[in-house]
């Protein structure tokens, strides 16, 4: 079976961020980057499906120069082959724009199953997965926690709220949107990381996929969060931080 | 196009239907957009068999709602919801549509849009008017930066606001008509098909009722490393809860996870250790009475609801703090 994931280079979760000077997004000097957490959750289902019923894995990924570092890393893993979409306009498109580009290329796979993960990191709208699999034509489930694939079909168990959970089946073709830590991820290996370079990675250019059309929603601002709350910092010494803080639950909070 | 339609949530309780409280915060969300619009409120619901959900719809402060009824959307499904909700929204011609942003939403909802030309804002915390047009705002990057996002064009626009952004309780009671919508939907359209739902364990930590509770982290990045903040939990007589990332590895079980998915708390303190505060997490606790939150990130978003914050290295703030609880209780 042919198992696209859709990856997307995110900038790394520790990564101190400012805005840019038009406030438009972010400052993307000096920034490290790294792969979208859930989808690298959604790379290791692939990877696990890819291991029980045999078949080839494909990462598909949109966005600059700088994110072909982060197919490699999944090639290094284990992936077959990549696509980077080449482009570095994904700040300015809505989501329908980018599931649209994402969805062209993956079109001409004409995959069996298109995992991804349950939302970016960055903008963490949570929609690209779905709008894919809307716009290509296939049924998807989402926030899924264990995939078991029956013959042609599906089986695959979906987080709901407040701890409860859903099996549900569906047919193949089929897109899967991965909840986050629902497995243990793989490090690449030495052999893994050789092998690798010397992997095909096709490089899509976004002009040759359709145009991205008129945004009906647009990022019109970045800022900081204005505080709400006045948090008083606690400092000094640790001594001094306990004791202030022993203090502050026995005599304003409390609790002791 | 005229109009904020507000599309509640129900989900079968005990084998009856029964409301999403998020859908009242979503109502109050479309209040909030109509007013300064000026143009009507309307809410609607889709299920099969509501009519106990229709009486509660007729005392809603809105111009008119909808029952949106089918023998195919119990269960819930995303196709049936989609074409449901999709006839609706061609019928009504609302210029917002409204969605509280449960996971529901979160499966369906995107699809929606796209049948539109359009794009869902979704997990919208808070909206404002400049010019006469919506701003709508959103939480980027883990709740470290805030955007502004606007809608342009011709469809419909469609937004999930995030549990707890807007107050169920500025809504007042009303009366309306509710008028039962039956879309057509086809058996053979919907491609899944659901099973029962159900819980993982039965021996649910009730964290809603603990009186204090001690929460841990990534931050605490060792399995081995918890210990320190179970005997601050102990000094404290608190419960232990944990992020998402905690349970996911298996340190603590899940029932002892706080946030979207796992328990909403608001006890008398919290206090969140080597936590970050992605949204995920603040949904589940920034309704506690005091915040006390530790962490070696100054600018990590949890100092954003903290009411007392200490940057530093947890692994020498908590053990000493444990040390002066006890003495302090002692003395």
């Amino acid at each position: 079976m042919k198992i696209i994931v859709a990856i997307k280079q995110v900038p790394a979760r520790d990564a101190n961020v400012r805005t840019d000077t038009n406030a438009r997004w972010i400052d993307e000097q000096d920034l490290s980057f790294e792969i979208n957490e859930p989808d690298a959750y959604a790379l290791e289902a692939g990877l696990l499906l890819k291991e029980k019923h045999s078949g080839e894995v494909v990462v598909v990924c949109a966005g600059p120069e700088r994110a072909g570092q982060t197919i490699r890393e999944a090639l290094a893993k284990g992936a077959d082959r990549g696509i980077h979409i080449v482009c570095d306009d994904l700040a300015t498109l809505d989501t329908l724009a980018v599931a649209r580009r994402l969805a062209a290329a993956i079109a001409a796979e004409k995959p069996d199953l298109i995992l991804t993960g349950l939302q970016s990191e960055d903008l963490g709208l949570g929609q690209t997965g779905v709008v894919m699999a809307e716009l290509l034509g296939i049924p998807h489930a989402s926030i899924i926690m264990e995939v078991e694939i029956e013959g042609g079909s599906l089986r695959v168990k979906r987080e709901l709220e407040d701890g409860w959970f859903q099996w549900v089946r569906m047919p193949l073709p089929a897109l899967l949107t991965i909840q986050s830590g629902i497995s243990k991820l793989r490090y690449a290996t030495l052999m893994g990381i050789k092998k690798a370079k010397t992997k095909a990675v096709r490089r899509v250019a976004a002009g040759d996929l359709p145009a991205p059309g008129p945004q009906s929603v647009t990022l019109a601002r970045l800022y900081l969060p204005q505080r709400k709350k006045e948090t008083r910092i606690i400092s000094g010494t640790t001594a001094e931080v306990a004791a202030k803080m022993a203090d502050v639950l026995k005599f304003e909070v409390r609790v002791i | 196009m005229n109009g904020v339609l507000v599309v509640m949530e129900q989900r079968p309780r005990d084998g009856r239907p029964a409301w999403s409280r998020m859908s009242f915060e979503a109502l109050a969300a479309g209040q909030e957009l109509a007013a300064p619009l000026n143009q009507p409120l309307m809410a609607a619901v889709a299920g099969n068999a509501l009519d106990e959900l229709k009486a509660d719809l007729a005392r809603q402060p809105v111009s008119a709602a909808y029952v949106v009824q089918h023998e195919l959307l119990q269960p819930y499904t995303a196709d049936g919801f989609t074409a449901a909700i999709q006839q609706l929204v061609a019928k009504v011609d609302p210029a917002f549509v409204v969605f509280p942003h449960t996971y529901q939403v979160r499966d369906f909802a995107g699809r929606l849009p796209a049948r539109f030309g359009q794009t869902l804002i979704a997990d919208v915390i808070g909206l404002r008017m400049e010019g006469g047009t919506p701003v709508f705002v959103r939480q980027l990057l883990q709740g470290k930066l805030n955007a502004d996002y606007r809608h342009s064009g011709a469809g419909p626009c469609f937004l999930s606001v995030q549990a707890g952004a807007f107050r169920a309780d500025s809504l007042v009671a009303g009366s309306c008509e509710v008028e039962v919508f039956t879309p057509a939907l086809e058996r053979s359209a919907i491609r899944s098909q659901p099973e029962e739902p159900f819980r993982m364990s039965e021996h649910t930590v009730d964290l809603a009722s603990a009186q204090v509770i001690v929460s841990v982290g990534r931050g605490i990045k060792e399995k081995d490393n918890l210990p320190i903040v179970e005997e601050l939990a102990k000094a404290l007589g608190a419960e232990l809860a944990a992020s998402r990332p905690i349970c996911d590895n298996g340190w603590l079980p899940m029932e002892r996870q706080v946030g979207s998915s796992g328990q909403t708390v608001s006890p008398k303190l919290y206090v969140a250790i080597g936590i970050s505060g992605a949204i995920q997490h603040l949904v589940g606790m920034k309704g506690s009475k005091a915040i006390i939150a530790i962490n070696k990130d100054e600018n990590a978003p949890i100092f954003e609801v903290a009411d007392y914050g200490i940057v530093g290295d947890l692994f020498e703030i908590v053990p000493a703090l444990t040390t002066a609880v006890k003495k302090a209780k002692g003395g």
